[in-house]
């Protein structure tokens, strides 16, 4: 539509990450600085961080709380650390969408047991990320809302990414395991264990009598509700499931919604199913085996998820890309986000009851692009195309041309029709128009990224604001619209989608010559000891790798800052006050993918 | 105006139609042109870049055409040029395998002392995760990508636990699949056994010279060792034979 402008994004220059940390030592002047590797962080007590953030959020400017993650030192055999250090830190990371530039890290010491507590007050966004780290390694954060396990369920034993604990049939700590050459001892666990008793549950806990408590979902979050004040209908709400299923809820994820006659009053979502413990795997894994693993995350967009892992070792390690393979990733990363967005059109559209002809047509480009993936990396989906310092292997013969037609007369073209045959329909905008706004700022403080801020009119765009590869060379825009709707977000994507185009047609006209790999290649990597966090701009948003190296050929810890996980901190207070109906288009138009969120 | 949107949206649908038809009139439609017609309705589609109109292919009948990178199960390859396997046990392979699915386990001579031979080697069809790395990595260009796909199986297990048998194509068969890099691959195994030669002639010609300085000292040394690897080869390639007959 043409009435909307879409204006470029201009930023007030990068955070001064030096001068932040100062703020905060000014203040607190127990923190302590420590440098690891590529990052300095501040180290902060558990009952100053409160006091901490504050500063940062008032006076630093940092209003986006990017990530809360966990650390066990447990098993730490690097030399940089105490060994006699309190086990577990905390690590946040926080960013400024008005500034851009680098993070500003803060980690908090804690022993087993000790509380820590929640930041949620200052950044209503550590909801989700807090719970995961409860869920996953069993620190409490004190005054957290709805302190409950998230990815796993009530009848888990134990907290799996603690360093001791032990999954069924647990064969070693760190791949490659020694049983599978010279002498393949190996049994296959379904044959030690035929009718495989493979759960334990806690102690206490007894599988038959256990029910699900769905009273946790609050009688009303919407101020609006006004059940039984006698100006209305008096109605009694009740609780209903949408999900688990498939097709209405994009992957096995289910929405717990109390509603008044259609109206959503309260909302929590409930995920897991698809949880395989990626990180744990991760951290058994060496950091090569890592890249195709990165693949199954958000399996729409394996190549820049291959280049935010890729990134964050090669910050650890300090590798340079070569020019060309710098190109190739981004070709490859913003044909990606054009499938991404390709996709999340078709599928609103599919989530306001138009069921799979429109998605349909919006992908039928994606197979001309899964093509070529496929023709350079051998595979459609899981492309494991990137590696430390390049990538895998240079464009075939002919593949050049022919992503040169796609770019330049495939897409543009079916972008068009799209945009022609949507953004003026009287449902996508009688559907999509005032739909579950948030306003910016909650937005940010709920940690939201990528197209769902940019619809809000927030020019936040890790390309632009804090670029890596080569981003800094192309000429595009950071488009953003006004409203803060489902019909902004649809939009919004086919806008960005417009700008990869133009990215990937200038990428494939200057595509330099030259080598396609950096280093030594092969496939043992020890990068040296510290910690750093990579991130790019996924099609989803934010898309982050937090690594710590203990200077050993597997990483020692392996932390995915998944942005359809974090984006759904914002689907209640979206959803509440709207119908049901509506619960499935605004939950279509976050654009989450389950693989990355359950992880 | 109300409902330019379903008018738009069911134009669209008919351009399709209209474009496919258009298409279908043709002698030989777009989409079939450049295919390999096998008969009875079964064709491998090269589908064009610039196809319009219907993008479907109607599998299993039409196939696309996989382009040479595309990779499946892995597959060891038997070098029909010497007549042995070219895997050496090494391991390297197991060791890279993100999933751990391959399993191997060292061939060894009568004395009981290993070989440089695979007794067995295992890849977990399950759990193989079409990386690439086993044949990445691979120092003796052993292992590579196979293309087929349908592996569908009525049991788990074991009939995707592929052994060696099942896993071993001839040369000719990888090389008719990858052609480009079968090429390229040639090349460079042609250099680096030349330069090998070329080593080895230095170090013969650096050893007579050597033999002529210390005549009198007489070390007879390296040629007894060469002797007990090369007796080691044939011993290796005989029973590489033996085993390939008795596989049929
Ligand atoms: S296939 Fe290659 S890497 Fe694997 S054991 Fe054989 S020679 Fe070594
Ligand atoms: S392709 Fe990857 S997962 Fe499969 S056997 Fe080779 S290394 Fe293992």
């Amino acid at each position: 539509m043409s009435d909307i402008v879409a204006p470029t994004a201009t930023m007030a220059g990068p955070l001064d990450v030096a001068g932040t940390l100062a703020l905060v030592q000014e203040a607190l002047p127990d923190a302590k600085p420590v440098s690891a590797g590529p990052t300095d962080y501040l180290e902060v007590a558990p009952d100053q961080l409160i006091e901490a953030l504050q500063v940062l959020r008032d006076q630093g400017g940092c209003d986006l709380l990017s990530s809360i993650t966990c650390t066990d030192y447990l098993s730490y055999q690097g030399r940089a650390r105490a060994k006699d250090g309190p086990r577990f830190e905390v690590v946040y990371h926080l960013y400024s969408t008005a500034q851009g530039g680098d993070c500003v890290v803060l980690h908090v010491p804690v022993d087993d047991g000790e509380p820590l507590p929640t930041a949620t007050p200052v950044y209503p966004g550590a909801n989700l990320q807090e719970r995961e780290v409860w869920d996953l390694y069993g620190l409490v954060f004190e005054g957290h809302p709805n302190l409950r396990r998230i990815l796993l369920w009530d009848g888990f034993e134990g907290h799996p990414m603690r360093k001791d604990w032990h999954e069924a049939y647990y064969e070693e700590d760190q791949k490659p395991f020694r049983s599978r050459h010279p002498r393949a001892d190996f049994a296959r666990s379904e044959d030690k264990v035929p009718w495989g008793k493979n759960t334990r549950y806690p102690a206490d806990w007894d599988p038959d009598d256990w029910q699900e408590p769905v009273t946790y979902v609050p009688v009303s979050q919407d101020p609006r509700h006004r059940n039984g004040t006698g100006d209305h209908l008096s109605t009694e709400s009740v609780v209903v499931n949408l999900g688990p299923h498939h097709p209405s809820t994009h992957g096995v994820f289910r929405m717990v919604v109390r509603i008044e006659g259609e109206t959503v009053i309260a909302l929590e979502p409930d995920m897991g199913y698809l949880h395989r413990n990626h990180e744990k795997i991760g951290e058994r894994n060496t950091w090569l085996m890592n890249m195709p693993f990165t693949d199954r995350l958000d399996y729409i967009n394996s190549m820049s998820n291959n280049w935010g892992y890729a990134l964050a070792v090669e910050k650890l390690m300090g590798l340079e890309v070569p020019e060309r393979a710098e190109y190739l990733r981004v070709i490859m990363a913003e044909l990606s986000r054009i499938v991404n967005h390709l996709w999340s059109i078709g599928f609103i559209l599919n989530d306001l009851g138009a069921l799979q002809t429109p998605a349909l047509y919006a992908i039928e480009e994606r197979e001309m692009i899964l093509d070529l993936f496929e023709s350079v990396s051998g595979a459609r989906m899981m492309c494991n195309y990137l590696r430390f310092g390049g990538v895998h292997r240079d464009l075939p013969a002919g593949w050049a041309e022919r992503a040169r037609y796609v770019a330049h007369e495939r897409l543009p073209r079916a972008l068009d029709q799209l945009d022609d045959l949507l953004s003026g329909n009287e449902i996508v905008n009688t559907r999509g128009r005032g739909v579950g706004y948030l306003s910016a700022e909650q937005l940010i403080s709920l940690s939201v990224t990528g197209p769902m801020i940019r619809a809000a009119g927030v020019p936040y765009d890790i390309r632009r604001c804090e670029p890596y590869g080569v981003y800094d060379r192309f000429d595009f825009d950071i488009p953003t619209l006004p409203h803060s709707d489902v019909y902004d977000r649809y939009y919004i994507r086919l806008l960005e989608a417009r700008e990869s185009v133009r990215i990937v047609q200038q990428a494939l006209a200057g595509l330099p010559e030259g080598d396609i790999l950096a280093g030594k290649g092969g496939y043992v990597f020890r990068p040296p000891e510290g910690e750093a966090y990579g991130r790019v701009e996924g099609p989803k948003g934010e898309l982050g790798f937090y690594l710590v190296s203990d200077g050993k050929p597997n990483p020692y810890r392996y932390h995915i800052r998944a942005p359809s996980y974090i984006n759904l901190n914002a689907l209640a207070p979206m959803t509440v006050g709207y119908k049901v109906a509506d619960a499935i288009v605004i939950l279509g138009a976050i654009d989450i993918v389950l693989g990355e969120v359950d992880r | 105006m109300f409902g330019t949107g379903l008018l738009k949206g069911l134009g669209v649908t008919f351009k399709h139609l209209v474009d496919t038809y258009k298409d279908d009139m043709q002698s030989t439609p777009a989409r079939y042109q450049g295919s390999d017609d096998r008969g009875k309705g079964l064709k491998v589609i090269d589908q064009p870049v610039d196809q319009e109109g219907l993008l479907t292919i109607q599998y299993p009948e039409e196939r696309r055409l996989l382009p040479e990178r595309f990779r499946y199960i892995p597959m060891l390859i038997w070098d029909t040029e010497t007549d042995e396997e070219r895997c050496t046990a090494c391991g390297i392979c197991a060791k890279v395998c993100p999933p751990q699915c391959i399993w191997i386990t060292r061939a060894t001579d009568e004395a009981g002392k290993p070989v440089t031979r695979p007794q067995d080697f295992f890849i977990d069809a399950t759990i193989c995760m079409s990386c690439n790395y086993c044949v990445e990595f691979c120092p003796f260009d052993a292992i590579k990508m196979d293309h087929d796909a349908e592996l569908a199986s009525f049991e788990r297990f074991p009939h995707l636990v592929y052994d060696k048998g099942e896993l071993t194509v001839p040369l000719d068969y990888y090389a008719a699949l990858w052609p480009t890099q079968y090429a390229e691959e040639q090349e460079r195994r042609a250099q680096e056994a030349a330069e090998a030669r070329a080593k080895e002639e230095a170090k013969a010609a650096r050893a007579t010279t050597k033999a002529v300085k210390k005549e009198e000292e007489e070390a007879p040394a390296p040629e007894a060792k060469l002797s007990r690897a090369e007796e080691l080869k044939q011993k290796a390639m005989e029973r590489a034979r033996q085993r390939r007959a008795a596989q049929g």
